[in-house]
């Protein structure tokens, strides 16, 4: 998400003072938004107990018909508010492990080639740019084709590719931080490097970095949505971009069974969108 | 940055050959990430080559066996991988019958037309929304703009064109469903340039509308940065009209990010015309991943993804220039 950084680089100075008043309404829109969403995901064990892939009705049930099924049901008879509801764990779970696997890679990525510099940093940045390069939609399509589709193949997928503009991030903050009065302390106090790394300067730069793992958790629920859109979901679990796929089957008479689904995804990545740009006002980020 | 900044004040023609290093160096990269992922496909990459499921004959896997050395050591095998892609041999396609070089190049085109009506349009009509919202910050105007980009920004792209195939083929019943040509017709000449184009429509707004959010934003953030600047105060004071100082001075600088954005934004665009080729059936390199997906013709798909990153260098270096061209003080580096 390199973009992102760009677009804060270029809305930071100008638009900052004004901009403060909006800044509570974005966080406090996108927070509202996700906790609605975060308790669909809760209460989906209680309120559809069932398997959500389970035939539970008549197939094409209009939404608002039939007061059971207040979404209507699928060409299968499968209850899509269940479905939708259920989707809601599997897409905040893949996108929530997803980053974090991208955190720690782009994390040890950026740390110890800024820590470090010549060579290591050389070496580390050029492995950057590589994946970098590689269309990230195109290269997770290929992982999880190769590895076969599921819930931990798709995790990987997305992590090994939405990594390198965390590295970069991370970098700059600890090229920023490296030469900090404190870190030069505890180099003179003869503190390990891994300490200095992980206990000085990471935690100096963890206000930019949740900014962007917000957004990033935004970019991964997208990912994983296209790629079950295409087939390449697990076909074990109800996934949002599944349902919009299966449902363009009969998207010329029932369109409401692809389009539903779709506003769960929208709903989701809005609100991680407008909270990472909310945190980022408040966190007081500079980039 | 410093250093190689350095070395092109001495030799412009440096440049380019740093810049083919750079292509060299992807190149090989994407081999060896190719290669691995190759070997964590299922059976040896003798099958995943002839596309699995006994698609080529026994003797011909043993042909393949020998060719790429699968009886030797790794290193080896990876040589010999490393040389049939340098020399552009990416192997053959089983399912589709034709060499997976010759596919990609018969695709190439209309994904390179899909892609370039979808960025003209992003980019006339995003600076045109973040011009509008700049000139009326904070006013009602600017407020709809933003939010419309927010929604656009949160908006996966297979859904925005699911939904527009509803809209505009199935109800208003305006533009076909997909595909690129009225095929039966049997157009010539204007008419069928005509008949791609009204094609054309659906997926290029489709696959625009994300980049549309993100120039909106960006033409409006950096069009307020630069009125804050001192050579607009010193515009203002000659008496240059307001019109003309928008768009001769604020938003003409306000494009060189967008021009930078644009090249980083080329294998994001890429991965959304998977999808939008995909959702409708446009016979480009997108919709061949996904036939390649569909009949597990992995080394179809790799051969996509290395196609598509040397794609993604080649428009990084178009963009370069674009930005010398546009703004002549920044040296090409």
């Amino acid at each position: 998400m390199g973009m992102i950084s760009s677009l804060r680089a270029a809305e930071g100075g100008a638009t900052h003072r004004r901009s403060r008043s909006r800044v509570s309404t974005s966080a406090l829109t996108g927070g509202v938004i996700l906790v609605l969403i975060l308790a669909g995901a809760a209460a989906a064990p209680f309120l559809y107990p069932g398997d959500p892939l389970d035939m539970v009705a008549s197939p094409f049930i209009w939404p608002g018909t039939d007061p059971a099924y207040p979404l209507g049901t699928d060409m299968l008879g499968r209850d899509i508010a269940a479905g939708i509801l259920h989707g809601a764990r599997v897409s905040l779970l893949i996108g929530l492990v997803a980053t974090l696997v991208s955190l720690v890679i782009g994390g040890t990525f950026g740390a110890v080639a800024g820590f470090y510099g010549g060579r290591t940093d050389w070496a580390l940045m050029r492995a950057t740019e590589l994946v970098q390069t590689i269309p990230p939609f195109l290269f997770a399509l290929a992982i999880v084709a190769i590895l076969q589709p599921s819930v931990p193949a798709i995790v990987i997928a997305i992590g090994l590719t939405a990594w390198p503009s965390l590295a970069r991030l991370v970098r700059a903050e600890v090229l920023r931080l490296r030469n900090g009065d404190f870190v030069q302390a505890s180099i003179s106090v003869g503190a390990s490097h891994r300490r200095i790394i992980l206990f000085e300067i990471l935690p100096n730069a963890l206000a930019p970095v949740i900014v962007s793992a917000s957004i990033l958790i935004a970019g991964a629920i997208l990912t994983e949505s296209s790629l079950a859109f295409l087939g390449l979901g697990d076909p074990n679990v109800a996934s949002w971009g599944g349902m919009v796929g299966a449902g363009r089957e009969v998207l010329r008479t029932d369109w409401y069974i692809a389009t539903l689904p779709g506003l769960a995804i929208i709903a989701a990545v809005l609100g991680l969108n407008l909270l990472g740009d909310g945190l980022n006002d408040l966190l007081d980020v500079r980039r | 940055m410093t250093a190689s900044g350095f070395i092109q004040r001495l030799a412009p023609g440096m440049h380019w050959a740093r810049r083919l290093g750079q292509l060299a160096f992807i190149v090989v990269g994407i081999a060896i990430v190719n290669f691995f992922l190759l070997r964590l496909a299922p059976g040896d990459a003798a099958e995943v080559l002839a596309g699995e499921a006994g698609a080529a004959t026994p003797e011909f896997m043993a042909a393949l066996r020998q060719q790429f050395g699968l009886d030797q050591p790794l290193y080896v095998q990876f040589g010999k991988y490393l040389g049939n892609v340098l020399r552009l041999n990416l192997g053959y396609s089983f399912r589709q019958g034709m060499p997976v070089s010759q596919l990609i190049g018969d695709r190439l085109p209309a994904t390179a037309i899909l892609m370039g009506a979808s960025i003209t349009f992003a980019l006339v009509a995003g600076t045109a929304l973040g011009f509008l919202a700049a000139r009326r910050a904070g006013r009602p105007t600017d407020t709809i703009i933003s939010v419309i980009a927010l929604l656009f920004y949160a908006t996966p792209v297979f859904w925005i064109g699911v939904v527009l195939i509803v809209v505009f083929s199935v109800w208003l019943d305006w533009l076909p469903v997909g595909g690129m040509t009225t095929i039966e017709a049997g157009y010539h000449g204007t008419a069928y340039a005509l008949d791609v184009a009204r094609h054309l429509v659906l997926p290029a707004v489709t696959l625009g509308l994300f980049n549309l959010a993100i120039y909106t934003r960006l033409t409006r953030a950096s069009m307020l940065q630069i009125y804050g600047q001192d050579f607009i105060r010193t515009a203002v004071a000659k008496g240059v009209a307001p019109g003309r100082i928008a768009v001769r001075h604020v938003l003409r600088n306000a494009l060189l990010p967008i021009v930078t954005m644009l090249g980083m934004q080329v294998g994001s665009i890429l991965g959304g015309a998977i999808l939008v080729e995909t959702v409708f059936s446009w016979p480009g390199l997108g919709r061949l991943a996904f036939e390649a997906l569909f009949q597990r013709d992995l080394n179809l798909l790799l051969g996509i993804l290395m196609a598509s990153s040397i794609l993604v260098v080649v428009v990084n270096i178009a963009v370069d220039f674009a930005y010398g061209l546009l703004d002549p003080r920044v040296e090409i580096g």
